[in-house]
């Protein structure tokens, strides 16, 4: 059989609402796998300073920057069992690799932006007698933040995509809904163009809530 | 009131900045700290606040070793107000902000009394117009200004001045000097740094001429600048007037 080259509309609107049912674990993917890589990584942008726990630190993140989500899925999801016998399902698997993914890439962002904060600031707090923790929550944070917030909304957007693998794992995203419909239908474009439509109005979000914040957080 | 006994620092092993320095600040005075680059001005007043930490000797505040590794700093340091030759003001707070935080978070002041304190004190420094500007909205006069007036609020007993005006073009250092002389004589004890030789001739009631990590001569203003003990003290004088 011949591939129809003529784009159908009616085809793209037939299957568009059952592609676009797999957002909704995109969502759940990104936005629980980002909640996990911020913790992830401020915890590691302050302990790489620690001597010891620091090399660990630093070996963790070249590992998850060095590598591709794919490998760190698979690994995860059949390297563990077999080496550790630790059987994990396939949603804990990705949350997991995601968020331990993009809390690498957040950690040396964090910590670029808290090296960016200018040290007299830090001194003159601490001639003032401010405690250290206070000094980070009041006077490194908000300034550091403020300096990589578009980087960090760019981490989230880059995560959003990236979850798009999951589907080699089996999780019925809107990847895997594709595959399922190319098969029935023999037509690859038009539930593509769901898929990229759906990402694009995603990130756009992402990025103009990204924007209102950094609107907000503006003091210069 | 600060006692200071046989204070080295070095940075690492090759770099001796200070070399063995014996000092007695009294209470009330104030003091210029002067001499060439790289005599260890700052890193002197630096220590005193234990921004620095000294390598050797003993600095006794009010009777206290803060020098012990036990003293809680942060207590110590409410006493001692510092102003930094590049201001360090928070770029992230406004002016009004800059003043009230530490009163919030040190003193534990309300916010309706850290208010009236930080501008009562922008009042003092002529700077009451200013409260909601932000540091970059600021002239460096301004901004130093801002600075002495975060130190005061704290209400501290010492204030350490790291040549606070060597950032400043002239117009602006007389404004800043102007605050400083009103603060003279008020009770405070200070402890300048500074290149600024009129003005530690005209306010402090005592020179400490530094030299190569040693306090060379410590003399009244007068006899400083007419008949100064060392060559070396001498010899700097005669290049700065």
């Amino acid at each position: 059989m011949l591939l129809d080259v003529r784009f159908n509309f009616e085809l793209m609107m037939e299957w568009a609402p059952f592609i676009l049912e797999g957002l909704g674990i995109v969502l759940l993917i990104s936005m629980i796998s980002a909640f996990i890589g911020i913790i992830i990584g401020f915890l590691c942008a302050f302990l790489k300073k620690i001597p010891i726990i620091g090399a660990f630190v630093s070996g963790y993140i070249d590992l998850f920057r060095g590598t591709p989500v794919f490998f760190q899925l698979y690994f995860i999801r059949y390297g563990l069992p077999a080496l550790f016998g630790l059987q994990l399902d396939i949603f804990t698997c990705a949350l997991l690799v995601f968020g331990l993914n993009s809390g690498a890439y957040l950690a040396e962002i964090i910590r670029a932006g808290i090296e960016g904060v200018n040290k007299g600031q830090i001194e003159a707090a601490k001639a003032l007698g401010v405690s250290q923790s206070n000094i980070i929550k009041d006077i490194i944070l908000p300034q550091a933040v403020r300096k990589v917030l578009p980087a960090i909304v760019n981490e989230f957007i880059t995560l959003t995509k990236e979850t798009s693998v999951v589907s080699v794992l089996g999780i019925n995203d809107m990847m895997k809904r594709y595959s399922f419909v190319v098969a029935k239908t023999y037509s690859p474009i038009e539930p593509l163009v769901v898929i990229g439509i759906a990402y694009y109005t995603l990130n756009k979000l992402l990025s103009f809530i990204g924007k209102r914040i950094e609107r907000r957080m503006k003091y210069d | 009131m600060i006692k200071v006994e046989n204070l080295y620092k070095n940075y690492g092993n090759d770099v001796k900045v200070l070399k063995g320095i014996d000092f007695m600040f009294e209470q009330g005075k104030t003091y210029a700290i002067i001499g060439s680059s790289g005599g260890g001005k700052s890193t002197f007043i630096r220590c005193l606040n234990m921004l620095e930490y000294p390598s050797k000797g003993k600095i006794i505040f009010k009777g206290q070793e803060i020098t012990d590794g036990k003293t809680n700093l942060n207590k110590v340091r409410e006493k001692m107000g510092m102003v930094f030759q590049n201001f360090n003001l928070f770029e992230h707070m406004n002016v009004q902000k800059n003043i009230t935080y530490a009163l919030k978070k040190v003193k534990n002041m309300d916010e309706h009394n850290a208010v009236i304190k930080a501008s009562s004190l922008l009042q003092m420094v002529g700077l009451k117009h200013r409260e909601f500007a932000y540091p970059h909205q600021l002239s460096g006069g301004e901004k130093q200004r801002v600075a002495i007036a975060r130190a005061l609020a704290m209400e501290p007993e010492v204030l350490l001045c790291d040549e606070p005006t060597s950032a400043l073009d002239p117009e602006m250092t007389i404004e800043v000097l102007k605050v400083l002389k009103d603060l003279a004589h008020t009770g405070l004890t200070m402890i300048i740094v500074t290149h600024e030789m009129n003005f530690a001739r005209e306010v402090a009631d005592y020179i400490i001429y530094m030299d190569q990590g040693q306090i060379a001569e410590c003399s009244k203003p007068e006899d400083f600048f007419t008949n100064a003990k060392t060559e070396r003290a001498k010899k700097f004088i005669a290049n700065m007037l």
